[in-house]
């Protein structure tokens, strides 16, 4: 009976541990694991020979063994561990990138601030209950004018202030009133629309642009009168320039609304001293204009208002050139994204 | 309109200051600010009067005066003013005085003549922005006097805009009467007494036109003294209302007409001939005004004329030749209502500018000019003597001009609000209505002439709203129910779109609606433009029929500022002639130039590319749309697609024409895009079915065909032969050159096939691929490519 000895094993062991230790890569490492505790590995080997010694021998020597068969497999397995630790650190230490490179590709554009507006009122008025409504923009005497109450000799209509064509057959709107007459001719109260959109004057200066845009709004039901619009513009003031705003009612004239009244509101730096700015007009529809759409003026009553878009948009951003946002240039426009 | 604030309250007082004042004004609907009308006082200042003038030893242009400014002693003042001459009353500053400007006043010696103050003129007072000369005082004012006690210097000024309703308050007697009405207070105005009526000298005045000239009151007033002055007291209220002092006759007439709101006329009698007619004007009849314009007369001017012709542009301003001058002794005065539109329309048609055609066209009280007529008749004799004939009245002075049922209820429903029905009387009263209760809620009430904005019930809410204040009706929250509106779920929004383009690099902008015609001629030449009756320029002066014709000026605007590139879109309207009207269409534009993605370290540049945009326009609206080849008179003819829905042309996608390119001075790479959005916004509700859980398989085909094979072509001719096992088709290469004939292409395409109920086998995607193969080379004469 041929024998290992302890010795020996003690020698395989070294040995073993001293190559494990030199493997430097995961298939050094396996090479290893089948050499030693393969099916035909060293190890394995020992452990079958064990069949033929004496039963004293056999249970010290197996014990032996199998010792260091655990001791190389948890050694094996260690450091194939850290080759692969080290290998993966390698990897991540290569693959490291400079994150503050900016990234890849087109950045965003931005809405114009007139639609970013537009569509800011249109939020909070479609919260309320008002459906947006459009139409034409360019328009017939009747629409723009007559059917408001707006009488022959009113400046307005002169030349001077309403854009013109085909000899004087259409025009351009001066407001979008006009749609708010197609809508109350369409349907029947209670309405509840705003009617956003490009309109027209005769002027053009620092505070004047011949093309502008507006946010009218209607309202026709049963006993609808001045103190429902105080409300709901002082909501949407309040809710547009998410502070309380402190708005006054002052009566005005309007042709389409009677009893007419302008809104201010409170502007500027109560530190620094606050003036009252005017940002509305609006007022309980005229009864002739209920009369010119077929609506009974005697059942329906209803309240109207105007808002210049750009007069509010300069305000919340603190715009103070209204050309601005007609020039397109894109480095004022980009400050919108 | 300015009014000085002591002349108001002369006619009513109220306990408040000119600021409160001006809100109380302002919260009653007249817009008002009240302004010191003069920032400083002069101080030191008092009346003197020039004794004597001798010239100055040194100077030529000096004079050296002597004047009693009240102190007890004749003091020497050097004075440079042409129009100083012994016997004038004029300001003298003494030494200490303090100039409105800041300038102090000593004793001086100039050019060697000692000088005890300064002789003034109205500018160095802070009462004109120039002036010429010393400021002439009324030769009964007391030497010593205080200037500003004198020239009455301690006021305010209400600065008022009236909105167009309210002509009624165009003045002193206006503006009294809302203030007592606001105030509760009695007016207590001039007495005006009628003339004693002595020669029997009158002029007669026949008006052709009643509805133009509804009344018409006039008298002469002769023995005029041509040398009578107008008093400072009234010169300085005029000033004080931007109004100029000219010659006595004419400052009254401003005065009354400031004071009661009736612009008046005065006629030198003398250069009268014949009968005063009201009439419509005869084509090609002229007259020269009083600004030395000569206008050729419209027939639907009204004039006042006489046997001479023309004289008057009625209600908007007078000729010279029938003007007053300092010769004047007799005067023909008129005082007339005209009816608004026509004054309007005639000083907009020979675009004149007067303080009578803004009242005449905001309307006058058509019973007050009897009363103007005898004031003005008073400050005449008053100012000049003189002697009155009896009144020539035509047309009647109505005691009301409309009578007006009144519902508690209509005044409750408009306002929203509650005001109790005992307070609706004493508020009309105060209005100067008189009011007859109809039951016991509602009433009757007659409105006096100057109140002629009244005519409806809406407008007596108006009035009540006023006065009770605006500020006083309360909130109301949401009385109605909600009444919610479904969103079309079939339509895409627009505002979704927009937020796609953003998202996709776009920055949105806002062109105006006019441009120019060359332009668009250029761009789009067959569609007809609406043309402007009166543009703002030339190069805003027809109506867009491409949005193009705005977005390419703006990337020329930013070009020209440096900017490299540019995706920019606008949505918006384009207008067209269509039969003897106009039709309008929304349309969603873009335009994209300059490299396709901004200067960076992490990606090769390119010029942008048609299929750049054509990305834009999948990921927005998919498969809904198709391209095919097509031709527009701004696009490069090789580059590009007309773009289809169901099979209808909705737009079109190209590269700017190389020849426009060239025009407009463009020359890197630009791509433009159109899209009628009513077409395209319409959306499909999904509809998905299933997923299938069986395997797909693919196979690769590529297709060598002719270049003028559209790939579309093979696309179709693809879907038709596979169906209906194709699930997807993708293109993945298209191939030109080595190994393929001269114009020859080969695309590539990958087929996915997939059945929803059992995975496909080998041999039947083999077969559909070759059927796939067969359909190709018999209809586009493509072969496959090994």
């Amino acid at each position: 009976m041929n024998a290992i000895s302890t010795p020996n094993l003690d020698e395989l062991l070294l040995q073993a541990q001293s190559d494990i230790a030199a493997a430097a890569e995961p298939r050094a490492i396996e090479a290893l694991r089948v050499d030693l505790l393969g099916k035909k590995g060293r190890v394995t080997d020992l452990l079958k020979s064990l069949g033929g010694m004496p039963h004293e021998q056999r249970k010290a020597f197996g014990e032996q063994v199998n010792k260091v068969k655990e001791q190389l497999s948890v050694q094996l397995e260690t450091r194939a561990r850290a080759i692969a630790d080290a290998e993966l650190e390698r990897r991540l230490a290569s693959e490291t990138i400079d994150v503050t490179l900016p990234g890849r590709g087109d950045t965003a554009g931005a809405l114009h601030p007139m639609s970013r507006t537009i569509r800011r009122i249109e939020q909070i008025f479609n919260a309320m209950g008002f459906e947006s409504v459009q139409g034409p923009e360019i328009e017939d005497d009747w629409h723009n004018f007559q059917a408001l109450n707006i009488p022959e000799s009113h400046p307005a209509r002169a030349m001077q202030d309403t854009f013109y064509a085909l000899n004087g057959a259409r025009l351009l709107r001066t407001h979008t009133s006009p749609v708010q007459v197609r809508t109350m001719l369409d349907r029947k109260p209670p309405i509840r629309i705003i009617c956003p959109g490009r309109v027209y004057r005769v002027d053009f200066d620092r505070t004047h642009s011949p093309m502008f845009h507006q946010v009218e709004g209607l309202y026709v039901a049963e006993n609808v009168g001045l103190a429902d619009l105080k409300h709901d513009l002082q909501k949407f003031l309040s809710l547009f320039f998410e502070r309380e705003v402190e708005a006054l009612f002052r009566p005005s004239y309007f042709p389409f609304v009677e009893p007419g009244a302008d809104v201010h509101i409170r502007w500027g730096d109560p530190e620094k001293g606050t003036r009252w700015l005017e940002v509305l007009g609006c007022g309980v529809i005229h009864p002739n204009v209920l009369a010119a759409v077929g609506i009974d003026p005697e059942r329906y009553t209803g309240y109207a208002f105007g808002m210049g878009v750009e007069r509010l948009a300069m305000l919340r951003y603190g715009v103070d050139d209204l050309r601005l946002f007609f020039n397109n240039d894109l480095r004022f426009l980009e400050q919108f994204k | 309109m300015k009014l000085s604030e002591n002349w108001l309250r002369e006619w009513v007082n109220p306990p408040a200051t000119a600021a409160e004042l001006a809100h109380k004004l302002n919260m009653a609907g007249l817009e008002c600010e009240a302004e010191p009308m003069l920032d400083v006082l002069p101080k030191g200042i008092v009346v003197g009067k020039i004794i004597s003038t001798t010239p100055h030893p040194q100077a030529d242009r000096l004079r050296v005066c002597e004047v009693d400014a009240g102190t007890g002693e004749v003091l020497q003042i050097v004075c440079g003013a042409a129009n100083a001459r012994p016997g004038i009353l004029v300001p003298a500053a003494l030494p200490g005085a303090v100039l409105p400007n800041g300038t102090e006043i000593g004793k001086a010696a100039l050019r060697g003549v000692e000088s005890s103050g300064m002789l003034c003129s109205a500018s160095e007072l802070g009462l004109a922005e120039k002036s010429e000369g010393l400021l002439e005082l009324d030769p009964k004012a007391v030497p010593g006097t205080p200037i500003e006690k004198h020239l009455g210097l301690v006021d305010q000024l209400l600065v008022l805009e009236l909105t167009p309703n309210r002509g009624d308050c165009l003045s002193i007697a206006g503006l009294a009467r809302e203030t007592a009405a606001l105030y509760g207070l009695q007016m207590t105005p001039p007495r005006i007494r009628p003339a004693v009526v002595e020669p029997e000298t009158r002029v007669n005045v026949i008006v052709d036109d009643h509805g133009g000239c509804p009344h018409y009151v006039g008298r002469v007033v002769i023995g005029l003294n041509p040398k009578a002055r107008t008093p400072d007291w009234m010169s300085e209220r005029l000033r004080r209302c931007g109004i100029r002092t000219i010659h006595p006759v004419v400052d009254i007439t401003n005065y009354v007409m400031l004071e009661l709101g009736q612009p008046m006329h005065g006629f030198d009698a003398d250069q009268l001939k014949g009968a005063i007619r009201v009439r419509r004007a005869k084509a090609g009849e002229q007259l020269k005004l009083l600004n030395e314009q000569t206008i050729t007369l419209d027939p639907r001017d009204l004039l006042i004329t006489d046997d001479t012709g023309p004289l008057v542009l009625a209600g908007v301003m007078g000729g010279t030749a029938s003007g007053c001058s300092a010769q004047t002794t007799s005067v023909f005065l008129e005082a007339a209502c005209f009816e608004p539109v026509s004054i309007a329309t005639s000083g907009r048609r020979h675009k004149l500018l007067s303080d009578s055609r803004y009242r005449f066209e905001r309307g006058v009280d058509p019973a007050l000019q009897r009363q103007a007529l005898e004031r003005a008749t008073a400050l005449v004799q008053q100012i000049c003597g003189g002697r009155a004939g009896p009144i020539v009245e035509v047309g009647i002075a109505p005691a009301h001009v409309a009578e007006i049922t009144l519902r508690h209820s209509q005044i409750t429903r408009l306002l929203g609000c509650e005001i109790p029905v005992n307070r609706v009387v004493p508020l009309l009263h105060s209005l100067g209505l008189a009011v007859n209760p109809t039951g016991a809620s509602s009433w009757k009430a007659k409105v006096p002439p100057h109140r002629y904005d009244l005519r409806i019930e809406a407008d007596l809410v108006e009035e009540i709203g006023r006065l009770h204040g605006y500020d006083n009706i309360a909130p109301r929250a949401y009385a109605a129910e909600l009444a919610p509106f479904s969103p079309k779920e079939t339509q895409r929004p627009l505002d979704r779109i927009k937020d796609a383009l953003v998202a996709r690099g776009y920055q949105e902008v806002v062109t105006y609606s006019f441009v120019d015609p060359k332009l668009q001629a250029q761009l789009d030449p067959e569609t007809p433009g609406v043309l402007l009756d009166n543009p703002i320029a030339e190069t805003m002066a027809v109506m867009r029929t491409t949005i193009w014709s705005g977005l390419i000026p703006t990337w020329q605007y930013n070009r020209q500022r440096q900017q490299k590139r540019a995706r920019l879109f606008e949505a918006g309207a384009v207008y067209a002639l269509e039969g003897n009207g106009n039709r309008e269409q929304a349309k969603l534009a873009g335009l994209i130039a300059g490299p396709q993605l901004p200067e960076q370290w992490g990606a090769a540049t390119r010029p942008v590319d048609f299929f750049d945009a054509k990305a834009d326009l999948e990921a927005l609206f998919g498969t809904t749309l198709s391209y095919e080849s097509g031709q527009h008179p701004a696009l490069h003819p090789g580059r590009t697609a007309r773009i289809l829905r169901d099979g209808v042309a909705v737009g079109w996608l190209g590269a700017l024409h190389p020849r426009l390119a060239e025009a407009f001075d463009i020359s890197e790479a630009l791509y433009l895009f159109e899209l009628d959005w009513a077409a395209v916004r319409s959306l499909a509700l999904p509809a998905p079915g299933g997923v299938s859980e069986f395997p797909s398989s693919r196979r690769d085909l590529a297709f060598v065909v002719d270049e003028a094979v559209a790939a579309q072509a093979l696309v179709e001719v693809i879907r038709e032969a596979a169906a209906p096992l194709l699930k997807t088709l993708q293109t993945f290469d298209v191939y030109r050159g080595a190994g393929l004939p001269a114009g020859r292409k080969s695309i590539a395409f990958g087929l996915i096939f997939q059945d929803y109920s059992r995975t496909l086998n080998v041999e039947e995607v083999d077969a559909v691929a070759a059927q796939v193969a067969a359909s190709v080379q018999a209809r586009l004469g493509g072969s496959v490519r090994e």
